[in-house]
């Protein structure tokens, strides 16, 4: 009775709860949410939540966790505004307002059979974990697999054990760069899109995806065309501020399409024009 | 629909149509004048109408005037429009109470109120049924908007003066209410006559018609007056806009200087976006209280004019004036077209009358295609 | 001496090498290998070689007094180390740092710049061959300074 008359508003969320809370970074941290439905909430890899804290407010969250275990919705928070640092303070136990799941994901069914190039940049890894999962999964349909990431410092690297434990089993190629590093990282230090042209893939039968901030996301396509990478093979995911997240609200307009509903994952000759704009 | 045939309606037969809605259960609301403008509101009878008066208005300017005859519909439209009904400004969507349990959600009850809304203009119908493309015919339909809107019963009236802002008729969307109303008025004046021309629009007009007192069958010399009349208001337009090529006319300038020069006069102040009738934005807020006990989350109206509306972390997306004015007459005029299929502007006139420094939608749309880079 | 033709050759930095030019530069070459955490210069010093990578990585550090080494790129194979020893006063702006084993080609800069004072041709290639890692240098370093996954850009992050 609760749960029919809370869903027939999409903008009510329906009640969930905390399961589990850790710690991903300075200021980055994974929840773990039950529904109150047994088998959970199917979403796509791009696909995102509106996340309630009661009382504070509510924000988009992309999924983080592996679509095949629906029952166990995992989003990771940077704690940078009210709503977000309400919502990574939440423990265990504890209620959580939840609506969705929202927008258009990454293209799973065209990447088949071909290289699978992922660059991320900072948190932008989030919303790219359940395709990493997908991938893993049915590690046979793909080609080879590149994700390249770049994170701000070693501290901020997101997943960190989660990259370290996928780079021993070398079924993906993993390459980590930081904008600058102190003391014992030894790995890559450099913008993300010096990794491009080291990367083992083949530039004209990939499929590349790119999430991380506006600018990053711009010179990293930069990149990829720059490698051979085809406008209608890179998708991007992009980021707008969202109050409803089913297109009514306004506030996520990019031009003719709204984030919420007809992305946030975009082919990128699809928005490249209002890419290239200021302000839109 | 029964078809009905056109009606001469008097001046008590209008009383009795207010009158005949009240008895349904309906809300009567229409235009009556409350601090120097014609606003919508409750009306009890016809004598709450703006009897013999007219606005005059032009860029940042409205004021009322004395006609010279009690027509009670002789003026154009107001700052308000159809949608703070329908699209109420602030609306609670749902309640979140502490129990035993946790959290229960509770949400808000549909209103238990029915509108009847009178006076509707040729404009504003067109403007309803844009906002009804944006809540009802959208992937997700919006309940809230849904339960105002459907049982809504609307008495449209054609238009008898244009306003000095007003341009439906480059926008085709008026001065003639042709859809979207349950009854359609056309005031008629004469020496010795008050009398209103009734058209039916839907079954329901069509009942509540049939049992109106002091109504006649309308005669073709009425059918012709009314028709002129609509005619004469067509032809004496306060503005004019071409509007067959603002799509790709805009979408191909998002970098003209004409952007640069109109932010220089804006004063980013939001009036265009609150008096539009097909500005649909709105932002959530969440309250609670100091027990926290009983949090709610509240809907209200936003203007893409303000800093906030495109904050994403670390700042807003549209920091300058030129984005912000860009992104309102672009997402009007051209977006709305890819969005929802039709243009989101009716001709209203709104924005150019209540715009505190008189900035004109169709001035801007001129200016850019007069000088377009090559 | 044909061995560090051939590499100088195979080099990316000089993909497409004029025969004449690349004997000219061989005259200024030798190898060179560091061991991890060997310093190949320091800030401040004259900058008297440039290095082409073969093997392994080299760190381009900062010393900052409250922070310590900040590293703000790492090269590896097949890239170049110091553009210093193109311009005037020929000084290191950075410390360089083997991370691993490292095995380079070293460019005397004294003999090379001698070289392409007599040779503007060899000058010209070279500078063509400079020109586009400096900016891309440049480049890099505008988004590193723009600090873009930052929470709170272009406001104190701690």
């Amino acid at each position: 009775m609760r749960v029919a008359t809370a869903t027939a508003d999409p903008m009510a969320p329906r009640l969930a709860r905390v399961r589990r809370r850790r710690r991903d970074g300075p200021d980055v941290w994974t929840l773990d949410i039950e529904t109150e439905e047994a088998d959970g909430l199917l979403f796509a890899p791009g696909q995102f939540n509106m996340l309630t804290a009661f009382g504070v407010g509510e924000v988009p969250i992309s999924f983080s966790g592996d679509p095949a275990e629906p029952s166990r919705l995992v989003h990771t928070i940077r704690a940078v505004g009210p709503v977000s640092t309400a919502l990574a303070r939440l423990g265990p136990g504890e209620p959580i307002g939840l609506r969705g799941p929202f927008g258009a994901g990454w293209p799973m069914a065209e990447a088949a059979g071909r290289d699978v190039m992922i660059v991320t940049g900072g948190l932008g890894l989030a919303p790219v974990r359940p395709v990493l999962y997908c991938l893993l999964a049915e590690r046979e349909r793909y080609g080879h697999i590149v994700l390249l990431h770049g994170a701000r410092s070693p501290n901020d690297i997101l997943f960190r054990r989660e990259l370290e434990m996928w780079l021993r089993r070398h079924e993906i190629d993993i390459e980590v760069t930081v904008d600058h590093a102190i003391s014992d990282w030894r790995g890559h230090v450099g913008v993300v899109t010096t990794l491009i042209p080291r990367a083992a893939f083949d530039p004209r039968h990939a499929i590349a995806l790119v999430c991380g901030p506006e600018v990053m996301m711009r010179f990293v396509i930069t990149g990829l065309r720059d490698a051979g990478v085809a406008d209608d093979a890179i998708y991007l995911s992009m980021e707008r501020n969202m109050k409803c997240a089913i297109g009514s609200c306004g506030h996520c307009q990019f031009g003719t399409v709204f984030v919420c509903r007809d992305g946030p994952v975009f082919r990128y000759d699809r928005v490249s024009q209002l890419l290239a704009l200021k302000e839109i | 629909m029964e078809t009905a045939q056109p009606t001469v309606l008097t001046t008590e037969g209008l009383e009795g149509l207010l009158g005949a809605l009240r008895r349904r259960g309906y809300r009567v609301v229409g235009p009556t004048i409350r601090d120097q403008a014609i606003i919508y509101d409750d009306i009890a009878s016809i004598t709450d109408l703006p009897q013999g008066w007219t606005d005059t208005q032009e860029g940042g300017s409205y004021r009322l005037a004395r006609r010279e005859n009690d027509a009670l519909f002789g003026y154009a439209v107001g700052p308000h429009s159809w949608k703070k009904f329908l699209h109420p400004p602030v609306l609670r969507l749902w309640r979140a109470e502490r129990d035993a349990g946790g959290r229960r959600i509770v949400p808000e009850p549909d209103p238990d109120e029915r509108f009847a809304f009178i006076g509707v203009r040729a404009c504003d119908l067109h403007a309803i049924a844009i906002q009804d493309k944006v809540f009802l015919q959208s992937t997700q339909v919006d309940p809230h908007y849904r339960a105002r809107r459907e049982d809504a019963f609307i008495v449209a009236v054609n238009c008898a003066v244009a306003g000095g802002t007003c341009f439906c008729v480059s926008m085709n969307t008026g001065p003639k209410a042709e859809a979207g109303f349950d009854l359609a008025l056309t005031e008629m004046l004469g020496e010795e006559e008050h009398r209103f021309l009734v058209e039916a629009g839907t079954d329901a007009g069509c009942a509540i018609l049939a049992e109106l007192p002091h109504n006649s069958p309308a005669t073709t010399d009425d059918l012709c007056a009314a028709t002129a009349i609509v005619a004469r208001t067509a032809g004496s337009m306060g503005r004019e806009m071409r509007s067959d090529d603002m799509h790709e006319l805009l979408l191909r300038n998002l970098s003209h200087s004409r952007w640069d020069e109109v932010a220089k006069r804006c004063l980013t102040c939001g009036n265009c976006t609150m008096v539009c009738p097909t500005c649909f934005c709105t932002s959530v807020e969440e309250s609670s209280d100091l027990a926290g006990v009983e949090t709610s989350r509240s809907r209200r109206w936003d203007s893409c004019f303000t800093m906030d509306f495109s904050y994403i972390h670390g700042g807003s997306v549209r920091s300058t004036v030129r984005s912000r004015y860009r992104q309102w007459m672009t997402h009007k005029l051209a977006t709305w077209f890819d969005q929802f299929g039709t243009s989101g502007c009716v001709g209203c006139g709104r924005c150019i009358t209540w715009c505190p420094v008189g900035i004109d939608i169709t001035e801007e749309v001129n200016a850019i295609r007069e000088i377009e880079p090559q | 001496m044909e061995g560090l033709e051939r590499i100088i050759k195979e080099h990316p930095f000089f993909a497409g090498l004029d025969l004449g030019f690349c004997a000219l530069i061989c005259g200024c070459a030798k190898n060179v290998r560091y061991e991890a955490g060997q310093y190949l210069f320091h800030e401040g010093e004259p900058a008297n070689e440039f290095y082409l990578i073969r093997h392994g990585r080299v760190s381009l550090e900062l010393h900052a007094p409250e922070r310590g080494a900040v590293t703000f790129q790492t090269l590896g194979p097949g890239e170049v180390v110091g553009v210093s020893w193109l311009i005037p006063p020929y000084r290191w702006s950075y410390d360089a740092k083997a991370l691993e084993l490292t095995r380079a080609i070293a460019l005397d800069a004294a003999c090379l710049r001698q070289k392409c004072e007599a040779d503007h041709d060899l000058g010209y290639d070279l500078m063509k061959r400079f020109m586009p890692v400096l900016i891309q240098r440049l480049q890099t370093s505008r988004l590193q300074a723009l600090d873009v996954y930052c929470a709170r850009p272009l406001k104190p992050c701690a």
